[in-house]
């Protein structure tokens, strides 16, 4: 466990820097006889600095440093190899009375192993999956929910945010104990005839619960974009001789660039750092790149917390470069969205 | 103006309230979630004046983190063994003064120096127990004597195993004839082995789920700590629980005082007062773990001492080990070989 801890001097700086803080404030509002409109984004930027840009730093500090504090790339060579660490830890004369005694690294299980890398890969994929799935489910969704004949429309709004309201580990809590061997759908399922499945503790469960908890965040911004189109313009593509589809393919598709591009992000991004909900209906067998992160930092072993943000900052670098990707088709931010 | 001034008069109130609040006798316990029968705290206020704070912790990893970066937060703190040698390693617990914990003469001998604090210098143990196996008698015929069963493929998909590195590891160093604490690279390597040839029948690796899962029949058989058995036997009265012959973790959770502790007298007074036996007894019928407590044991009578799981025979507990922490460079091993454990498709 890495050693960071406030010192006692450091709340003497806090209450000093607060009193500075009130001092500045005095004088600020003293000088330009009242607020002027910049002062009030004054605490948002306090908030990032504080929650965003330190721990930022941090994580980069962490990630380039040993436990002592000394500069290293062992992290990221971890990161390649995850038995880096682990060669290095052992006692190199203990290693080679192994060696000589006919042993290989394979043997003692400390050979190059790409176990960090998988499962970013694997993690990647699921993601993308999920972020697919919830794109063709989700679209269909928005685009009844905006019509305007609908009458029932708003209700399924309603009924969509209502989950919502509850936290999303109690759901998938929920959700574990309907998929479980003994739950209430394979007590169905029996019933109906077809029979026990097993629909916990693997992967499609995982997904399926990724999908179930990100679905809103992909319907949500393209029903927004949809619900505020003018639908004139349907209207008049209608007049002007084109059929349903050719409408919905020229005109309302292209117009809900924004909001899809919107949803695309905010379902992916959760959905590739994920950790919990693998764990609860995965039962543990299921490692996405979350899970691996959050066992780093839970660890008592000194050198794992550097591992871990080694495998945070390149998981933020791998966002951003996606985010800087999606821009692209969402230039000007229509979709309302955080790209 | 006027308002001003009340929103200034108000202001003084808050601060003529923190130094009343502040007079009081208090002491802080940072514990386990449901780890204490409250109402004890309640006659300790009645009897002594003094405040109990309370304060919960889920992971042994969590709470040292914690106490590390709040000095003076905690004053009584309920780790696990093997944290406790690591926090006297790291200067982090002040020396109890006995004197003012004279009920510690109620505690059974065994248990006293133990492997953790040699010279029983900073810890008193609050409850013990040990590792074993939770079966389903109607889905186990055989008796349940080795750890080998959780290997077999009969009960494949039916077996829960715990998502707790020590724990499971240990097992499978066990079942190979080895010590829970191995620090031998060959020896993690085997274990490490047989629990990635495990993963395949094994139906889910969990921790805090396991009771429940097991209660509600989704397994045969579970790695569980016997306080966890008691409870699930309890509520599913086909559930049984042993421990193999290979023998298994015993564990103590003790009762310590953080070197940083602003109320350790009070912290002694409340240390002293869960060692009388009565009380003691009314924790030990709360949580039903083993209890330390040699007179509460003779208080609670015949529905203690019959009781294997939460009493076991003496020869069982000497098949069992503590665990021991790890240093620093073989924990990173631990890790590694678990993470491989873990990952492994």
């Amino acid at each position: 466990m890495t050693d960071f801890q406030v010192p006692s001097w450091g709340y003497w700086v806090m209450g000093v820097g607060f009193i500075v803080f009130i001092a500045l404030l005095v004088a600020y509002i003293h000088k330009n006889r009242g607020f002027k409109r910049p002062f009030f984004a004054s605490p948002y930027v306090l908030w990032l600095i504080v929650f965003t840009v330190l721990p930022c730093l941090l994580v980069c500090y962490f990630s380039f440093t040993d436990p002592a504090g000394n500069f290293t790339l062992d992290n990221f060579k971890n990161f390649w190899d995850s038995n880096y660490n682990a060669r290095k830890a052992i006692d190199p004369a203990e290693l080679d009375t192994y060696l000589s005694m006919g042993l290989t690294l394979n043997d003692l299980g400390l050979a190059r192993n790409s176990i960090n890398i998988d499962t970013l890969v694997f993690s990647l994929w699921m993601a993308f999956l999920c972020t697919v799935i919830c794109l063709l489910l989700g679209y269909p969704a928005a685009h009844i929910m905006a019509d305007r004949d609908f009458k029932l429309g708003p209700t399924l709004v309603i009924l969509f945010i209502v989950p919502m309201w509850m936290n999303f580990l109690l759901r998938t809590i929920a959700m574990m104990s309907l998929l479980e061997d003994n739950g209430l759908i394979n007590t169905i399922l029996e019933w109906v005839g077809i029979g026990r499945q097993k629909l916990l503790n693997n992967t499609a469960a995982v997904q399926v619960g990724m999908i179930y908890n990100f679905l809103p965040f992909m319907v949500f911004p393209i029903y927004n974009v949809l619900n505020k189109m003018d639908y004139k313009l349907s209207e008049a593509a209608m007049d002007l001789g084109c059929d349903k589809w050719h409408t919905f393919y020229k005109v309302t598709l292209p117009l809900s660039v924004p909001g899809i591009v919107s949803g695309i992000t905010m379902v992916f991004m959760p959905a590739v750092t994920t950790f919990y909900i693998s764990r609860l209906l995965g039962g543990g067998k299921v490692q996405l790149f979350g899970d691996l992160i959050e066992a780093k930092f839970l660890s008592t072993s000194v050198t794992e917390w550097n591992v871990g943000s080694a495998l945070s900052l390149l998981m933020m670098i791998l966002i951003l470069a996606s985010l800087g990707l999606l821009r692209k088709a969402d230039p000007k931010g229509e979709g309302g969205g955080i790209v | 103006m006027k308002k001003m001034v009340s929103l200034a008069l108000m202001m003084a109130l808050c601060l003529a309230l923190i130094p009343a609040h502040a007079a009081q006798e208090v002491v802080n316990v940072y514990n386990w979630y449901d780890y204490m029968d409250e109402e004890v705290f309640e006659i300790f206020e009645q009897e002594t004046g003094i405040h109990v704070n309370k304060m919960y912790f889920t992971t042994n990893e969590d709470m040292m983190l914690q106490v590390e970066v709040s000095p003076g937060a905690y004053d009584l703190v309920f780790p696990s063994d093997y944290c406790v040698e690591r926090m006297i390693s790291k200067n982090m617990l002040a020396e109890i003064n006995f004197d003012n914990v004279p009920n510690f003469v109620h505690i059974q001998d065994s248990l006293k120096n133990p492997d953790y604090d040699p010279e029983n210098k900073y810890s008193v143990p609050f409850m013990w127990g040990t590792v074993g196996i939770l079966y389903n008698t109607k889905l186990v015929d055989e008796p349940v004597e080795s750890w080998g069963i959780l290997w077999d493929e009969k009960y494949a998909d039916s077996i829960f195993m715990m998502d707790s590195m020590r724990d499971t590891l240990g097992v499978a160093l066990k079942y190979l004839g080895y010590s829970m604490n191995s620090r031998d690279l060959i020896e993690l390597k085997a274990a490490t082995d047989k629990l990635i040839a495990q993963k395949p029948i094994v139906k889910a690796y969990y921790v805090d789920e396991t009771k429940d899962k097991m209660v509600a029949g989704e397994a045969a058989l579970a790695l569980i700590y016997s306080g966890d058995a008691l409870y699930a036997m309890e509520k599913n009265e086909d559930l049984d629980y042993a421990v193999p012959m290979e023998g298994s973790n015993v564990w103590i959770d003790p009762m310590v005082i953080p070197a940083t502790a602003k109320n350790k007298e009070n912290a002694e007074k409340l240390i002293d007062f869960l060692c009388r036996p009565e009380i003691a007894q009314k924790n030990c019928e709360y949580i039903w773990y083993s209890s330390p407590n040699a007179d509460a044991i003779e208080l609670m009578g015949e529905d203690y001492t019959e009781n294997k799981t939460i009493n076991p025979d003496p020869d069982v507990i000497q098949r069992c080990e503590f665990f021991h922490d790890i240093p620093d460079d073989k924990l990173t091993l631990y890790n590694n070989f678990w993470g491989q454990v873990k990952n492994a498709k």
